[in-house]
């Protein structure tokens, strides 16, 4: 019964996706194929003195990213340190260093990890001119990236691979801006918080003292969905009913997630001129997704542990108004996509639906992955693919039409050597630094054995990843955790890029070589599958001791 | 070697070609055993350190040889395992290093034997130097004592020739280093280079000039302007190449060692990072089991085998006698999209057939076979043999005429024919020849006769055939013509099969002819390419080939003339005929020693295996791991968490015995593809999805099923092992 109840759900999502599908992504098409600016992108554009018309080399394009992030950080880590004397700042003091360079990392990153609880730490001015206004920048940077990918897949012999400033002003003002706008709206008519209000004092029935906050809620909500963000208003993220009221708004919620993500592979096929490659890669997105959707509701269904035996499932930490289906299916999409929203809590899941959590992040974020991210990296894989398959068909390696040399693949190699590494290190530096383990079992973890282990996995798993979400037992600020997760976040978010970023600027240099019958074809049911198969292989076998240390020793018990 | 004789060189080519068979009909034992010593000698670690995989292989070898010994002395270090299992585990390993090195000993072994052969050709050999060589004294160059001069001629061994140095070589003697000729012309036996016993002619001039050292003068003498450096000749590339010697990584080769060693590093921190994580669940490996799973899970398949397939590849192509100046111009082969191939000698044969008899209104039939017939029957050229059995298909024998005389083809007349003891006179040749003929004769043959002749010509044109005009002329002068005879190109068996072949291989053939565009037209589309270049000058082919090249085609070509080399050059694959120019080999990346320009679409295709062969074992190899996670991991942490136990789905018996099965595979398995890697993978020309869809069911899925079932073997014998 589950299983009809999970294939609904799944199938409600796909054919509202399925509808805005060509639409969306042709839209964002248009948005950065135009050569037109509106009048108050060309504010900008004079403001901060850019020839919008003017193409960046591959490695003027990265200055920018990298400058722009940079310059971010540091604007959020001083707004936080003197938080005092900010109006609106609910009386909050200024937050100490380290949480505050994490927190800074992790939302200029996208990841949106959040050490902090922001119900004791944050007031409105920080969350709002701070933390918001990344929700939408780092969003837009991930898209302006795998944008430029895909430049360097279309473009011939080209020196250039597009502005950085162009692609970053119209995502966020074109894209991001008018989507957060009409949906935070009606995410706030079906019942999500927004006011300036001041918090609400109350005496329980318990006859306790307890304080309710207030805030503007849905407009942070929408773009902490929508540009895969995650970093919750409350503790409790979407598990919250001022974030989160109703299955309408959890509906919602997950399509914000999916959209842009899953939107960009028709962008994509547009730009590259052939649609159907977007659908190749598209096809392995819904295939690992529906995989771990499956696998986590089995898990938390018919988990063989008695308590879960006897009621029928696994619903701690599931809110009861989600139920395992859809907390299975916000799950699912928030850790397959980096957002890092949570609607339940993970750590609470049976160990082996927790390790999907796990696995969908180790996959690389691909299954359809971050705005933006999701499609470089799984264009990245495909370049793998290619280059792997691609010479039995007896031609040197191509993708698009563009010849997968030695420098292609050096910058492949490395952008999937990048996450796992930092993942594994960062797992193992905690246990064998003696400050670091001694930090972790005293403080952090109030688990033993595999589960506290697993804890700490995914805590790396998330931030190298860019996700943010956490299995929630541990406590992360920590000196250690929040300087390594801190750094975990930004390698495993700025490496990649500028590798993707390395990437387009030598594949748009080379010219095209034309499909004929000789060709390997990259748009078949073949190739998805081939796809799907070299993601498992090279980013989910990679972590196999790992897991079988954590979820796998605690689930499969003898 | 001066000493040797024509059947010496004759027998080292025979030889040659012999020790090539042999090696490749050899057992697989037979060419291991061969290979080992070249093998041990690979094992010096600055020869290891060029590839990266079997590296990290060798030091995990040598740190568990020394882990032994350690161990053999504080039995404490070996953590509860048996002593032993390090040895074991290490001796495996050096297997292992060894499988790979005989992988690359036994390919690099094939080519030693041509190497060798060809190195008999090199010795040194008396050169006869001309000193002061003076070009307005040649063609003579017969020394001081003829008065033509002041050369004279200075006996030097050959390794002091230098470039442009002008030697003698007289009937009996070898070409001291490769050349062109200046003056003179001779047969020469190439068989030494080409294995072909057939003396060829090489003469000054002209686009059959150029002669290779070593090669032997059988007749007349030459006089040669040497064009190599010292050391640098053909053979001596020649020699390098088959050896291997200057192999440099070709750009796929190198992108593929790139992936390689990310996933060594990969692989290398994974296992290193183990020990940490466990230690946070008190679950600690022992080093050698982590050594043996790092060495499992790196892509030593591949990594073995990978140089043996390029060298393989090489040979190959070497046992068609074509030689590549670089592995880099084998991987182009398999990439190429748009062959050029010349008209006559590649798609039709290099003469043409008589193919009908058209005569002219009011002109009986069988006037004009007998004419024809008659005129052919001393012709001993293939076109007059083919007129004369035409006309026998007809059932009309003809007996030549006794007191009749036969006049021959001359460039000046471009007519050849018959004059009959009668006063008759029977001429054949080309529709202005003849005209020529009939204006000088002072014949009125009328407007009308001109004109149908004309139009039977033209039919011929361009029904794709060359017309040839027959007339007799009376005793009285007056002169009748008879009609034509249509000469037709005939397009050679078996390629209208092959062309399509290329088609579904994605390769558009091209063809290339002097003749007008629609006689073109009609034999392109007999022989079924895709594209034609009619009234081709050498530049149309440099031309077309830019045009193709910048719409991202690759193109190949086969050429010989000094004319062809700016095209050869340009070309992506140029294949320059070992009886062109010298500047047609220097231009192109290949040469053809058996100069068959068929052999492009051979070359394409041993390219396109090539690379599958890569292609099929990187996949296996790294479809491998699944199999070998599923072996280890249980194994390592079974004992402290019984339920990883579900994972052991090949129910091996004991950690150790899953270990030692997994590295034993992993050793075996790249003995048992050396002849894979060897001969390559099987290719047919085929869609490109279809070829992918079955290589990927093979050495995809097969190389994730194989490894479960192989260590799933081995490990029932080595359960038998006391103490696993």
């Amino acid at each position: 019964m589950v299983y009809f109840y999970a294939i609904m759900a799944f199938g409600l999502i796909a054919i509202i996706l399925a509808a805005i599908y060509k639409p969306l992504g042709d839209y964002m098409y248009r948005v950065f194929t135009s050569d037109k600016d509106l009048f108050f992108e060309k504010w900008i554009y004079k403001i901060i003195g850019v020839d919008p018309r003017k193409g960046q080399t591959w490695k003027a394009y990265l200055r920018g990213i990298l400058g722009f992030s940079l310059l971010s950080v540091l604007f959020l880590y001083l707004l936080q340190r003197i938080q005092s004397v900010l109006p609106f700042s609910m009386g909050f003091d200024n937050v100490p260093g380290p949480l505050a360079f994490n927190t800074a990392a992790s939302f200029v990153t996208n990841t949106n990890w959040q050490s902090y609880s922001p119900d004791v730490t944050l007031g409105y001015t920080v969350q709002f001119a701070g933390l918001a206004v990344q929700n939408f920048v780092s969003a837009a940077v991930g898209i302006a990236v795998a944008i430029a990918l895909v430049r360097g897949f279309a473009l011939r012999k080209s020196e250039t691979i597009g502005n950085f400033w162009v692609d970053l002003t119209r995502a966020t003002m074109r894209i991001l801006m008018p989507i957060s706008i009409v949906m935070g709206i009606i995410l706030i008519g079906l019942g999500v918080t927004q006011n300036f209000a001041d918090w609400i004092h109350v005496t329980t029935i318990a006859g306790n003292q307890q304080t309710i906050m207030q805030g503007p809620v849905a407009s942070q909500e929408v773009i902490k969905e929508l540009g895969t963000n995650g970093g919750g208003f409350f503790n409790a993220n979407s598990s919250h009913p001022y974030e989160n009221p109703n299955m309408w708004t959890n509906l919602i919620e997950i399509l914000l997630m999916l959209c842009i993500p899953v939107a960009l592979t028709r962008t994509f096929g547009r730009m590259v001129g052939q649609v159907k490659q977007g659908y190749a890669i598209l096809g392995a997105m819904v295939i690992l997704f529906a995989a771990s959707f499956t696998f986590v509701v089995t898990a938390e269904s018919f988990s063989n542990d008695p308590i879960t035996s006897l009621t029928g499932g696994s619903m701690e930490g599931k809110e009861t108004r989600f139920g395992i289906v859809w907390s299975g299916l916000f799950g699912t999409t928030s850790t397959s996509t980096s957002t890092g929203a949570v609607n339940s809590m993970h750590d609470s899941y049976t160990a082996l639906g927790g390790m999907m959590y796990m696995l969908n992040m180790m996959l690389g974020e691909v299954s359809p992955g971050g705005v933006g991210a999701g499609l470089y990296g799984i264009l990245v894989m495909a370049v793998v693919a290619v280059f792997i398959a691609g010479l039995m068909v007896g031609r040197t390696p191509e993708y698009l039409g563009k010849k997968i040399g030695p420098r292609e693949m050096k910058m492949a190699s490395l952008y999937f050597l990048v996450m796992p590494i930092t993942v594994v290190v960062g797992v193992s530096l905690s246990f064998a630094l003696p400050f670091a383990r001694q930090s972790i079992f005293d403080t952090s973890l109030n688990n033993s054995g595999n589960h506290g282990f697993s804890e700490v996995v995914y805590a790396f798993t998330s931030a190298a990843n860019n996700n943010g979400s956490a299995f929630a037992g541990i406590t992360a600020d920590t000196p250690w955790l929040d300087t390594a997760l801190g750094m975990a976040v930004l390698l495993g978010r700025f490496l990649p890029i500028a590798l993707v970023i390395a990437l387009a600027g030598s594949l748009a240099k080379q010219d095209v070589v034309p499909v004929t019958s000789g060709t390997m074809r990259t748009d078949t049911k073949l190739f998805t599958g081939l796809l799907v198969f070299v993601i498992v292989l090279i980013s989910a076998l990679t972590f196999f001791p790992t897991l079988a240390l954590g979820p796998l020793a605690e689930g499969l018990v003898a | 070697m001066s000493t040797a004789t024509v059947n010496d060189v004759a027998n080292n080519a025979n030889d040659l070609a012999a020790d090539v068979k042999k090696s490749n009909n050899k057992s697989l034992g037979e060419m291991l055993i061969k290979s080992l010593p070249d093998a041990l000698k690979k094992f010096d670690p600055r020869n290891m350190w060029h590839n990266p995989v079997m590296f990290i292989v060798w030091v995990g070898a040598a740190f568990l040889t020394l882990l032994g010994i350690f161990q053999i002395a504080d039995g404490s270090l070996a953590n509860g395992e048996p002593v032993y299992f390090t040895w074991i585990v290490a001796i495996v390993l050096w297997f292992t290093v060894l499988f790979a090195n005989l992988a690359e000993a036994v390919a690099e072994g094939r080519g030693k034997a041509q190497a060798d052969a060809l190195r008999k050709t090199r010795t040194t050999t008396p050169a006869q130097l001309v000193v002061g060589y003076d070009e307005e004294n040649d063609p003579d160059v017969r020394g001081p004592e003829t008065g033509h001069g002041p050369t004279s001629i200075m006996e030097v061994p050959s390794s002091d020739l230098k470039l442009g140095d002008v030697v003698v070589v007289s009937e009996g003697e070898l070409i001291p280093g490769d050349g062109d000729i200046i003056s003179g012309i001779a047969s020469v036996d190439e068989s030494a280079i080409t294995g072909e016993s057939a003396p060829v002619i090489r003469e000054s001039g002209g686009d059959r000039s150029a002669v290779t050292g070593g090669t032997r003068v059988l007749s007349d003498r030459i006089v040669v302007r040497i064009t190599q450096k010292p050391g640098e000749s053909f053979v001596d590339k020649m020699i390098a190449l088959v050896e291997g010697a200057n192999r440099q990584k070709t750009p796929n080769e190198i992108a593929l060692d790139v992936l390689l060693s990310s996933l060594t590093i990969i692989f290398l921190v994974v296992v290193l990072c183990i020990n940490p994580q466990a230690s946070s669940v008190d679950a600690n490996v022992s080093l050698t089991v982590l050594v043996a799973l790092l060495v499992c899970l790196i892509p030593t398949t591949i990594g073995a085998l990978l140089s043996a397939i390029g060298i393989a590849g090489m040979d190959r192509l070497v046992q068609r006698n074509v030689l590549a100046t670089s592995g880099r111009a084998i991987e182009a082969a398999g990439d190429v999209t748009t062959l050029l191939l010349d008209k006559t000698g590649t798609i039709t044969y290099g003469n043409r057939q008589a193919s009908n008899f058209h005569a002219l209104p009011g002109v009986d039939h069988d006037e004009i076979v007998e004419a024809a017939a008659l005129s052919s029957l001393a012709d001993s050229t293939p076109e007059g043999q083919s007129i004369v059995d035409l006309a026998r298909k007809e059932g009309k024998e003809y007996d030549e005429i006794a007191g009749a005389v036969p006049v021959a083809f001359t460039a000046e007349t471009r007519m050849s024919g018959l004059d009959l003891p009668n006063g008759e006179r029977i001429r054949k040749g080309a529709t202005s020849a003849v005209e020529h003929w009939i204006e000088t004769e002072g014949a009125n043959v009328g407007q009308e006769v001109i004109d149908a002749m004309h139009d039977r010509v033209k039919a011929v044109s361009n029904a794709g055939g060359t017309p040839l005009v027959v007339v007799k002329q009376n005793a009285d002068k007056s002169i009748k013509v008879l009609g034509v005879v249509q000469l037709k190109d005939v397009v050679k068996k078996g390629l209208r099969e092959r062309f399509e072949d290329m088609r579904k291989m994605g390769i558009r053939t091209v063809m290339v002819t002097g003749d007008n565009p629609l006689t073109a037209a009609a034999i392109a589309k007999e022989a079924g390419v895709d594209d034609f270049i009619a009234e081709a000058k050498p530049e149309d082919k440099l031309a077309y080939i830019k045009k193709e090249q910048a719409k991202g085609q690759l193109v190949a070509m086969t050429g010989d003339g000094t004319n062809d080399a700016p095209a050869l050059a340009q070309s992506d694959v140029g294949v320059a005929m070992n009886s062109g120019t010298s500047a047609a080999k220097e231009a192109g990346n290949m040469v053809d020693l058996d100069s068959d320009p068929t052999k492009l679409i051979d070359i394409v295709q041993i390219g396109k295996q090539l690379l599958i062969t890569r292609g099929a074992l990187t996949t296996f190899s790294i479809a491998n791991d699944v199999a070998k996670y599923f072996a280890i991991i249980p194994a390592m942490f079974m004992e402290k968490f019984p339920g990883l136990g579900v994972l052991n789905i090949m129910g091996l018996h004991s950690s150790l015995s899953a270990v030692l099965s997994a590295i034993i595979f992993n050793a075996i398995i790249i003995v048992l593809l050396i002849p894979l890697a060897l001969k390559g993978v099987k290719y047919r020309a085929e869609a490109s999805e279809k070829i992918l869809g079955r290589n990927l069911s093979v050495y995809g899925l097969g190389g994730i099923i194989a490894p479960f079932i192989g260590i799933w073997i081995i490990d029932l014998f080595v359960r038998l092992i006391p103490g696993f």
